[in-house]
């Protein structure tokens, strides 16, 4: 199996090979092979890359096909909005479909601003025959000249990883190249382009959900993205973006009231999109201002009608930045609930305190670490520390405390 | 199916009481793994099961049971088993094709949410009725045991629109056709949010329909996350509450276990026993 696919994949997106072993599952050998895409070591799903590494690791390898990833967005929509672009950047460079939604920027002013791939050793598709290679940014080529033995060697890693490589960086300082980006073929649905009809039906859903939900059947059934589609021509995946669902600008009353009206138009929707997707090779990440939402019980059906969601707490804006505990990190992330898909045991992460950090060329999530008590020496700090790496040692392995004391 | 919940719950597929309504309820934890539990008991002990799956799609319920030993398709086939996928029922609902006449079980959603859950209802009514499940075995079709309805889950219903009120009606209608007339079982799961706390001015929340359901029920399974947080190696807490009629009079009984969920089945134990603590 692993051959084949990688003769397929090689051209287009580098997966790296699968840890090879002998023993391979029976249902390895249905799947299709689609670039950019690897199958479970859990349960054999087919899962694709959201561009962030760690990310990955904590959803139990990738996206399954077929589920929905839930971001509840942190207050000014910086982090989760960098997430859906990181999302659709992959795609790019995996060659995948996209089909991005919004209500508030036109579509295209998300595509524009999708962060550049860091293409070290990824032999990336050009339209053109390489034209600019000659005024590239160099880091790219010339990059670890010296150390060139090293290359390719895995980094020592103290954010979350699997072994394997799987997804791409990104370098969030630059803007993807347009003659990559407008090589993918995207999809795209802008609420204002979508006059809506009040129809006369007292369907639960909203008309501009509707509106949406119809939009993407279209695209599933006209691009043959449906599973049951006939199996001649190659197979891709169709990546979908909805951005800030539930906002007033998708004519949601959700986050004015405590007892909305159409409280049950996003639930209805979700549902909507999880019959759609199931049926078909797609993969879709749906950001929600849940700040802004009163109603708990309602955040809850929400959450409970995706497969993956997580919550980023940003400390923009909260007394939180200044406090010296979460000065590494821009901000928390909790993990709300975890595919349970095909099996019965959902694949549980082995920490729940989790924190991300931006960085330049990568969004990381890493374990939060809180020493046991913030003394007011700094030499104190370090032994309280110490001895908390001494407690969690066992639990964590070679978590990030562990490298901090190798200097002693 | 779990033997290890059998034995708790003092039950075989060769030996189950019939007519019971039981409630699966889960709150800050998952407790799907229980209906799948259900749904693979009541098909080894032969009964006529009609399954709601309003979650998930049929190959997802198909592969879970694989793992449990039990194949649905096969079922399916033997009409053992009729299976409402309602991710495709609803879907042929919201964005109606040209000529599809499905089934009218899932009509609630196109129209007035508040109509109810009649045609639901008499899809489950008809399905448990239905010839195969009959007593002739004539035509070589097998004989099935007494009727079964499984619901996975109610609070499906409740985010597409539907009142808590209807939810009860429906529920109770069920117990009243299946559990009383045809001496079957019905198991019902539930999931509520985290709204421990009363809030009022919520009406159609699922507190009021969990709370309408155990008065119901004569068994509760409620899965609960610990309250002392997050462990990987306990998923979280089950209590059984029995509530039988006996004779004299109320019969109740609790017992709390702990659980954990593995690739094949669960484990369950007393409180403080696991494994990875001992």
């Amino acid at each position: 199996m692993a051959a084949p696919v990688n003769s397929v994949v090689n051209s287009s997106a580098k997966c790296s090979s699968f840890n090879a072993t002998s023993f391979q599952k029976k249902t390895r050998s249905r799947l299709i092979s689609i670039p950019g895409t690897r199958p479970s070591v859990q349960n054999g799903q087919l899962l694709v890359s959201t561009g962030v590494t760690s990310l990955d690791y904590l959803l139990g390898g990738g996206l399954a096909v077929g589920t929905v990833l839930l971001i509840e967005e942190d207050r000014y929509d910086s982090y989760s909005r960098m997430i859906l672009k990181y999302f659709l950047a992959e795609g790019v460079v995996c060659r995948h479909e996209l089909f991005v939604a919004s209500a508030q920027h036109t579509p295209d002013d998300i595509l524009q601003e999708l962060p550049s791939p860091i293409l070290d050793d990824v032999a990336i598709h050009k339209p053109v025959e390489q034209p600019r290679l000659s005024h590239e940014p160099q880091d790219s080529l010339d990059a670890m000249k010296i150390a060139w033995r090293y290359q390719n060697l895995p980094k020592v890693q103290t954010a979350l990883a699997s072994s394997s490589r799987f997804g791409h960086y990104y370098d969030v300082s630059k803007m993807m190249e347009a003659e990559i980006r407008e090589a993918a073929k995207c999809h795209r649905f802008y609420l204002p382009e979508h006059p809506t009809q009040s129809s006369p039906t007292h369907s639960p859903m909203l008309e501009s959900y509707s509106a949406l939900l119809k939009s993407l059947r279209d695209v599933i059934q006209r691009e043959g993205f449906e599973v049951t589609a006939p199996m001649s021509k190659s197979r891709n995946i169709l990546r979908i973006g909805l951005h800030s669902l539930g906002s007033t600008l998708w004519g949601d009353d959700l986050c004015c009231h405590d007892n909305p009206r159409h409280g049950h138009a996003l639930t209805t929707f979700l549902y909507g999109l999880r019959a759609l997707l199931r049926s078909s090779l797609s993969v879709a990440v749906v950001t929600v201002p849940s700040h802004l939402i009163q109603n708990r019980a309602l955040m809850g059906r929400i959450t409970r009608l995706c497969d993956n969601a997580i919550a980023l707490e940003s400390f923009k804006g909260s007394e939180r930045e200044a406090n010296p505990l979460y000065k590494d990190y821009h901000g928390l992330l909790h993990v709300r609930q975890v595919p349970h898909l095909n099996c019965l045991a959902s694949q549980l992460p082995d920490h729940k305190d989790l924190a991300f950090k931006l960085k330049r060329k990568q969004f990381s999530i890493e374990r939060l670490h809180l020493p046991p008590d913030l003394s007011e020496t700094v030499s104190r700090v370090s032994r309280g520390e110490l001895a908390g790496t001494a407690m969690v040692g066992s639990a964590c392995g070679s978590g990030t405390s562990g490298n901090k004391h190798l200097d002693f | 199916m779990f033997t290890e919940l059998n034995s708790i719950l003092n039950t075989s597929p060769d030996s189950f009481t019939q007519g019971d309504f039981i409630l699966v309820s889960g709150r800050q934890s998952d407790a799907s793994f229980l209906i799948h539990h259900f749904l693979s008991f009541y098909l080894r002990a032969r009964c006529k099961v009609c399954f709601l799956g309003l979650v998930q799609s049929f190959s997802h319920y198909s592969a879970v049971c694989q793992r449990l030993g039990v194949s649905l398709a096969q079922a399916k086939e033997k009409r053992q088993l009729v299976f409402l996928e309602g991710l495709q029922e609803g879907l042929s609902v919201f964005i109606p094709q040209d000529d599809t006449t499905g089934n009218k079980a899932l009509s609630f959603l196109s129209r007035d949410p508040m109509v109810g859950l009649q045609n639901l209802y008499e899809f489950v009514r008809s399905s448990v009725s239905s010839p195969g499940g009959g007593e002739e075995g004539s035509d070589g079709s097998e004989q099935w045991g007494p009727p079964v309805l499984l619901v996975d889950d109610l609070s499906v219903l409740l985010s597409l629109g539907v009142s808590a009120r209807a939810v009860l009606d429906f529920s109770h209608y069920c117990r009243a056709s299946l559990c009383s007339q045809l001496q079957g079982n019905v198991v019902m799961l539930l999931h509520c949010e985290e709204e421990e706390e009363e809030d009022d001015g919520d009406d159609e929340g699922s507190e009021r329909l969990l709370k309408g359901l155990i008065h119901q029920c004569c068994l509760a399974l409620h899965v609960q996350g610990l309250p002392t947080g997050y462990c990987r190696d306990i998923h979280g807490q089950v209590e059984v509450c029995w509530r039988r009629r006996q004779g004299d009079g109320q019969h109740t009984q609790n017992k709390v276990f702990q659980y954990k969920v593995h690739d094949k089945g669960a484990s369950f134990f007393a409180r403080g026993t696991s494994s990875a603590v001992l």
